[in-house]
């Protein structure tokens, strides 16, 4: 009796700790297994096109004209615009909800944030393509307002929820201690937010940045919908103001009725991989910068 | 610090996933309203199934053509579905589908390839589409020649004030690259419909995934051409006469002039079959060429076939 009674708990945690395991290296696997996909279906590209031919500045792949640069460059563009805007504004209401708001604004705003993050791309783009995009070529007298600062302001929306969530979080779990002492120090509020605060949340605002930026390069509906896609390598920032095509919409639009297996479909694949890549490098440069600071921290702590 | 900002991402990712939820059922819930093509209940007294898929431009035809005829033949199931012409004639090739529908003619390769297969496309024209070029209400520019709009896609013109207009730069609107209606656009205009023409797409030129992106974009900007099927142009927008010469008569798109021969931007519609049609597939294309089945093609903005 006394035998199985031990037997018992040490059984069920076995279970439970193996399964929560699984569900750690799925998580390793599935990542591993979409890359080595990517992989089988996107290098035949570069055997079957010519790499000068890649790296031109023509999309078009109805007459064989497979140059990414334009999609990359597209990408790009509308992605630092995105940033560009969200990360002031997200952080700026990041240390308003955190830092300055009462509690019982606090308690309306977040949620409401969090609410804006889930709405769907396609009602944004449809918003985009009706309201902002005319309202942007009035404003602006553009040839058109389908342009690439229209998909980077609504990107730019899109990824504030994100970047607001999760520094806000960062910001709350500074201990009150380091405010109290720089405020009976005599800094002010604004001084103790911009040299003490925000410092000390510094690895949760960065990873805020990061996954708001990931969530610009990879959206596509909405982009889609709102910056004309016309192909055209940008090659400044005035750029902005006229249409670009991004490689998310690229795959979109063109995969649906690519014939498998052509050279067409594997090209496709080949951008997929690039911005695989491009998400693993963000990811990677966050992670490297919360390791090197977290060590600085600890440093200054003990 | 870092395990719990993850908590609010789960819960924004939650919301994310109920909306994406509501969207499918709110699609699932569309299409069951719209009705057709759903396994019905009374299967004994069927005959057979016709597997029937192509053209996104035709899907909606075939779609209002199978509707009818099911409430005429219930024997007779209907499945309908789009995907494009090239995914429909690749599906006849592959011999699972027993009509392919194309908004152009199948292609030397894929008739090869066919052959190679068993397979032997046999071509029947159901409808013609004219493509209507259309610019904003309150452009003055009513007329175009061909060569005109060629340039203008090209990118050689790039002012309205050159084609006779005001002082402003010329968007260009076009599908995107994988529409039908993009290539033909692109053989029959572009490239005057010459075979050793090259010419291409401005590389400005804004490719749009939807006819409603088009429209919305004619409809507020009097910089933006744009071009679709004559079912698609509304009272909103301007369609421009087009003459096949400079100093010849300037043609609108409509029923009458298309048939004629005399509206230069009009193509034939495609439904192909494996060999020639036995039995109910030979029943339904003679049904569809009927005067009965052609009312349909004119309400849905098409021209019907000259009978």
């Amino acid at each position: 009796m006394k035998v199985q009674a031990r037997k018992q708990p040490f059984l069920k945690e076995f279970t439970i700790t193996t399964l929560i395991k699984i569900a750690g290296y799925s998580a390793i696997l599935f990542v591993v297994m979409i890359f080595l996909f990517l992989l089988l279906e996107g290098l035949p590209a570069l055997r079957q096109v010519a790499l000068d031919s890649l790296l031109s500045d023509r999309w078009y792949p109805v007459e064989d004209h497979f140059g990414i640069l334009p999609l990359l460059g597209g990408s790009l563009l509308i992605t630092l615009g995105a940033t560009l805007i969200a990360v002031p504004f997200g952080i700026g209401t990041a240390v308003f909800l955190s830092e300055i708001a009462p509690r019982w604004l606090r308690e309306i705003l977040k949620p409401l944030v969090e609410v804006l993050g889930g709405l769907p791309s396609v009602v944004l783009g449809f918003l985009g393509m009706l309201v902002l995009s005319p309202y942007l070529r009035v404003l602006l007298d553009l040839p058109t307002g389908l342009s690439a600062l229209a998909g980077a302001v609504l990107l730019g929306g899109i990824a504030i929820p994100t970047v607001v969530s999760v520094a806000e979080d960062a910001l709350d779990a500074v201990p009150k201690s380091y405010r109290d002492a720089s405020l009976a120090m005599g800094a002010t509020e604004w001084q103790t937010i911009w040299r003490v605060t925000l410092p000390a949340a510094s690895s949760g605002v960065l990873t805020a940045i990061m996954l708001g930026v990931g969530r610009a390069i990879g959206e596509t509906m909405t982009v889609m919908m709102v910056t004309g896609n016309a192909p055209v390598l940008p090659r400044g920032l005035r750029d902005f103001l006229s249409p670009a095509r991004t490689m998310t919409a690229t795959i979109a639009a063109e995969m649906g009725e690519v014939a498998n297996g052509s050279t067409h479909y594997h090209v496709l694949f080949l951008i997929g991989i690039l911005l695989f890549l491009i998400s693993l490098v963000v990811n990677v440069i966050a992670s490297a910068v919360v390791f090197r600071q977290k060590k600085r921290q600890d440093r200054i702590l003990s | 610090m870092l395990p719990e900002p993850f908590h609010h991402i789960i819960f924004v990712m939650k919301t994310r996933w109920l909306a994406i939820i509501l969207l499918f059922c709110m699609l699932i819930a569309q299409s069951s309203c719209a009705g057709h093509a759903s396994p019905s209940a009374e299967k004994s007294t069927h005959l057979g199934t016709i597997e029937n898929k192509g053209s996104d431009t035709i899907v909606n035809l075939a779609l209002a053509w199978a509707e009818e005829y099911q409430t005429i033949h219930p024997e007779v199931h209907l499945s309908v579905t789009g995907g494009g012409s090239g995914t429909g004639i690749a599906a006849l090739i592959n011999g699972t589908v027993d009509i392919a529908n194309a908004s152009r003619q199948i292609k030397e390769e894929e008739r090869e390839s066919a052959l190679a297969n068993g397979t032997e496309p046999v071509e029947f024209i159901i409808a013609r589409d004219a493509i209507a070029v259309i610019v904003h209400l309150d452009n003055p520019v009513d007329y175009l020649t061909l060569e005109q709009i060629s340039d203008i896609y090209s990118g050689k013109i790039s002012n309205w004030l050159e084609v006779g207009g005001e002082d402003r730069p010329i968007v260009r609107l076009s599908r995107e690259t994988n529409s039908g209606t993009h290539v033909y656009f692109l053989e029959k205009v572009i490239r005057l419909g010459e075979k050793e023409n090259t010419t291409l797409f401005s590389r400005d030129t804004l490719l749009l995934p939807s006819s409603e992106g088009i429209s919305a974009e004619i409809r507020q900007n009097p910089n933006a051409i744009g071009y679709d099927g004559l079912g698609y142009v509304t009272e909103e927008m301007k369609v421009i006469g087009v003459a096949t010469a400079p100093g010849g008569d300037y043609i609108f798109p409509s029923q009458a002039t298309v048939n004629s021969g005399e509206y230069p931007i009009a193509r034939d519609l495609y439904m192909y079959t494996n060999g020639q049609p036995e039995g109910m597939i030979a029943d339904y294309l003679a049904w569809i060429l009927s005067p009965d089945a052609q009312s349909i093609v004119t309400e849905l903005g098409f021209v019907p076939i000259k009978q």
